[in-house]
């Protein structure tokens, strides 16, 4: 873990997001540094997708963004398209959930691809075709030369999902943000693209942000972890420490939601309670209502996300360094 | 042991379809000789990807498709013809609960009067023991008299696949046949929905059928397990036993790629080729194509579903002298 | 492709084939030539003897069977009126009728398209609210409201423009613009909403997202899309090129089709209202088909299906 060794490659400061009058984000912090992968894990609401796509200028106009997004110390929120432009898809490339529509029907997918390649390379003509045919083998479609003509819609969702591994390749970016790159794909195709994701990564030194509701996948992929509720981040650390013995009480509660793959069945432990809507959060803690560790001062302030153990931090009045943390010397 | 409470004996079903404008419609085995066994207060899971067939399964065990082969009883009888008397009056008796809760229900009734809706229909009691009823129904569900009240729009996801569950119980059914029943439904919302069946098993004695694409959870709820890919039952057995130990190379595969927090860092066997593709169904064993570990034979003869010691029932040239291919070649 | 080909060949002859059954129908039930024709007063003899040299008195499925073994030669009749060659008469009309329909065509085309674009493009701006009061407007003022309205203002009140007849380019002005601005607000409103439809797709996201400046994003991306929808509403007022001016030709009595529609109808002259009917069919089921190809052309997604892949 190289955190604070040097400038973070991004930084998000404060950041938040307005959707008609309503807080749906509500100031993140979180510093990407050069070439690890974070994993940012959280229910359906919880703002973990609107992080970037407002980082990256991605939302709708309606959405009022503010706060700080850094690519380098180079401010991003607020600067005109044509400064975004050079940024999306060069410096950060972002891919989504479904790739099959997340792709244009009606345009060839090496057009789409080489669109890219023109844009960030100064590639043309024959170039740009053979350096798509080369992303297309790096990132393992069959027949590569053959699909570059083909359509969106000739091709399975594993297979598009490679394609826009590699329209988000071809710019040599510096962060590639990944948002439920697999929730729409069938298991055993999840665990290709996970593996390309992490032979990727290996080979061109990115850092990648995987956004994900699944803690399997992130658990699978990831240094460290973010966990996200209701528009805010509730805990941040080493993705090992996180998923043993994490600190915040939701991320507690959704491990113990999870159904064991292997070993005794247990009876679940589900977080009673529903998530609350972002027009009408508790007071205090988002999480209070239904956590089993409140105390009436829960019910009053916002609890701060902060440093329980170096490089591990949790937004809870309660929570403190677990035991086995100072054992384990985490981050090391 | 008593006869299962339903059983399916070589299903088939086939679908026509036609590909783009232009295309001659082709034939495609969806399911294709599948057989099953459900017992009273148990639950057999079902688990495949996309394309094998499960959700089928699921409609023509309950008489919801015609089978183009094989049959269906129930308590030793033939399900009787979709559509007549004896099937709605069957149907009372095996309810579906779908993925999607919000397009189960009707958005412009109450949660309460949906759930009422069988007891009305099938005239069951007074009017006073039905409004009983339902109370008694919403409560088993974890659901308030207040909530009863409410429009589906008002509820929650997992509050609204309550409400659908409910009102799958209110005709007192034995079977309840459950399609991705928590997929859309956020993790900590699903292990309250989870426990919910596993309870409303053991106080009703319900027979499930649990199709899910989710190992975590079918393993949660299910006593045995049937694995599907293209239409085939690939293995079979205790559901522990099989996801501890699969003996056909799919189920390892389908095992290792489940994502679990507490499984990382394992080695993974990531299985090469696109989900199969049932209009292009190989020769030989199915899944000789994307098999690590298939050989000769597997390219030319399709594999028996045949029993392995300890209960399992395993569709692999490979696995038929007990080992288990896919451990030893990892 | 061929299969597509002649299928889709059989449909549209079975469309003509039921357009020209209908008209034919329509018009034996609502009155009767020889009485109109002769008027009513005309002895006896002359009508039964104007019936005979018509075939009005065979039985009704004779005169059917005639007419249509006689239209599958490409006979059309003569009128009953002066005896001319039916399809002569009409298409001595065509050019009037062309000379305000294509320039309103291009009205629309070049009004409406580009109209709904920036519509959508700029949603719930100033120009967006214009559009879609004006494509309301369109859809609900009837054209011969519009067309008048146009007169008492360029003609009654301005005294810019004549307000009918057919004498010089500048009497096309008024009804061509009658039956451009109306298809313009209705294509407006057509390539606005599937504008937005397109634009909300997270293909157009992904543009973004690999660095394709918005305006490209728009060009390459959404336009092709968009495109799909509008095509048909493109189709279809193009293929009303013939017939769609039949109320805006009698507001301005301009020589048309239209008109020699609305006056054959009148008088029932059979033969010259077939004729017409079996022209608009057919420019109709052209552009249909027209459109088909169309869409076969923008959208690899009808044209696949012969082709590998999954």
């Amino acid at each position: 873990m190289h955190r604070n060794q040097e400038a973070p490659l991004v930084e998000i400061r404060g950041l938040t997001v307005d959707f008609d009058g309503v807080r749906a984000l509500h100031g993140i912090d979180l510093a990407i540094a050069r070439g690890e992968a974070v994993g940012i894990v959280g229910e359906s609401g919880c703002g973990k997708s609107v992080t970037w796509l407002a980082a990256l200028g991605l939302l709708p106009a309606r959405a009022r963004v503010s706060g700080s997004v850094r690519l380098q110390g180079r401010e991003l929120l607020g600067v005109p398209p044509a400064v975004l432009d050079e940024v999306r898809g060069r410096r950060i490339a972002m891919i989504f959930q479904d790739p099959a529509s997340a792709l244009n029907p009606v345009i060839r997918l090496g057009r789409q691809v080489g669109e890219a390649l023109a844009l960030h390379r100064g590639l043309g003509g024959a170039a740009i075709r053979a350096e798509a045919r080369r992303l297309f083998e790096l990132v393992g479609i069959p027949d590569a030369s053959r699909r570059l003509d083909a359509y969106p819609h000739e091709l399975s969702g594993g297979q598009n999902q490679r394609v826009m591994i590699a329209m988000a390749l071809a710019g040599n970016p510096d962060l590639l943000v990944a948002d439920e790159p697999t929730t729409a794909l069938d298991a055993t195709i999840q665990a290709q693209i996970l593996d390309l994701l992490t032979l990727v990564r290996r080979e061109t030194g990115m850092a990648l942000v995987l956004i994900s509701h699944d803690l399997g996948v992130i658990a699978e992929t990831s240094d460290r972890v973010c966990v996200m509720y209701a528009g805010r981040m509730v805990e941040a650390g080493p993705a090992e420490a996180v998923f043993d013995e994490p600190l915040h009480p939701y991320a507690q509660g959704l491990l113990a939601a999870l159904p064991p793959l292997d070993g005794p069945r247990r009876r679940l432990d589900p977080i009673p309670g529903t998530v609350p809507p972002p027009g009408n959060l508790p007071p205090g803690c988002s999480f209070a209502p239904r956590c089993p560790r409140r105390v009436p001062a829960c019910d009053h302030v916002v609890p701060a996300l902060s440093e329980k153990v170096p490089g591990w931090a949790a937004a809870c009045i309660r929570a403190h360094g677990p035991a086995m943390a100072d054992r384990r010397a985490v981050g090391a | 042991m008593t006869a299962p409470l339903l059983e399916a004996d070589a299903l088939v079903r086939l679908y026509s379809t036609r590909r783009g404008l232009f295309g001659r419609p082709t034939t495609v085995q969806a399911v294709d000789g599948v057989s099953l066994a459900i017992e009273k207060g148990r639950t057999l899971g079902l688990v495949g990807e996309s394309g094998s067939g499960k959700s089928t399964t699921g409609r023509l065990v309950l008489g919801l498709e015609r089978p183009d082969g094989g049959r269906v009883r129930y308590r030793g009888v033939d399900l009787p013809a979709p559509g007549s008397r004896d099937w709605r009056r069957l149907r009372a008796r095996m309810q579906m609960v779908f993925q999607d809760p919000l397009g189960a229900l009707d958005r412009r009734l109450p949660i309460a009067l949906q759930v009422r809706e069988p007891l009305d229909v099938h005239g069951v009691g007074s009017a006073s023991e039905r409004a009983a009823r339902t109370a008694e129904l919403l409560a088993a569900v974890g659901l308030g008299v207040h909530q009863g009240q409410r429009y589906p729009h008002e509820l929650s996801g997992g509050q609204r696949q309550r409400a659908v569950i409910a009102r799958a119980l209110a005709t007192g059914p034995d079977l309840l046949v459950c399609d991705e029943p928590v997929s859309a439904l956020d993790v900590s919302i699903q292990a309250q929905v989870v426990n919910l069946l596993v309870d409303l098993q053991a106080q009703f004695g319900l027979g499930m059928l649990f199709i899910s694409h989710d190992l975590k959870v079918v393993r949660q709820v299910s006593h045995r397990v049937a694995v599907m890919y293209l239409g085939r039952i690939v293995e079979e057995g205790e559901a522990d036993a099989v996801f501890a130990a699969p003996a056909h190379p799919y189920t390892a595969a389908l095992v290792s790629a489940s994502p679990h927090p507490a499984r990382r860092g394992r080695p993974r066997i990531i299985l090469a080729g696109d989900p199969p593709n049932p209009a292009a169904r190989p020769a030989g064993c199915a899944f000789h194509p994307r098999c690590p570990v298939a050989a000769s034979v597997c390219r030319v003869e399709s594999p028996a579903l045949l029993p392995l010691p300890g209960g399992r029932h395993v569709a692999c040239h490979l696995a038929q002298d007990g080992a288990q291919p896919l451990r030893a070649a990892v | 492709m061929l299969r597509f080909l002649l299928l889709r060949s059989g449909r549209a002859l079975l469309t003509v084939a039921l357009v020209v059954t209908f008209a034919f129908v329509v018009l034996r039930l609502s009155g009767d030539p020889a009485l109109l024709i002769m008027s009513v007063d005309a002895p006896p003899e002359a009508i039964a003897a104007f019936r005979r040299a018509w075939g009005l008195d065979d039985p009704i499925w004779q005169q059917y069977l005639r007419y249509f073994g006689a239209i599958a030669q490409g006979e059309l009749g003569q009128s009953m009126r002066d005896g001319r060659p039916a399809i002569e008469l009409v298409a001595e009309r065509i050019p009037a009728t062309l000379a305000l329909t294509l320039p309103a065509l291009l009205i629309k085309l070049g009004l409406g398209i580009p109209a709904g674009i920036y519509a959508a493009l700029h949603r719930d701006s100033a120009v967006d609210r214009l559009v879609m009061v004006a494509a309301v407007a369109g859809f609900t003022v009837p054209s011969f409201v519009l067309g008048l309205v146009l007169v008492l203002v360029f003609s009654v009140q301005l005294g810019w423009l004549p307000s009918g007849g057919q004498d010089g380019w500048l009497h096309a002005v008024l009804p061509t613009m009658t039956l451009g601005i109306g298809g313009a607000a209705v294509l407006a409103r057509f390539t606005r909403s599937a504008m937005l439809e397109v634009l909300g797709q997270p293909y157009m996201r992904t543009a973004s997202a690999k660095g394709l400046p918005w305006r490209r994003a728009v060009l390459s991306h959404a336009l092709p899309n968009a495109a799909i929808p509008t095509v048909t509403i493109v189709g279809f007022m193009v293929g009303s090129l013939i017939a769609g001016a039949v109320v805006v030709e009698s507001v301005f009595s301009w020589p048309g089709v239209g008109r020699l529609l609305v006056v054959a109808v009148s008088n029932r002259d059979l033969a010259v209202v077939q004729c017409i009917l079996l022209l608009v069919a057919v420019t109709m089921v052209t552009a249909n088909f027209v459109v088909d190809l169309m869409y076969g052309l923008l959208d690899p997604r009808l044209r696949s299906g012969a082709k590998g892949g999954h």
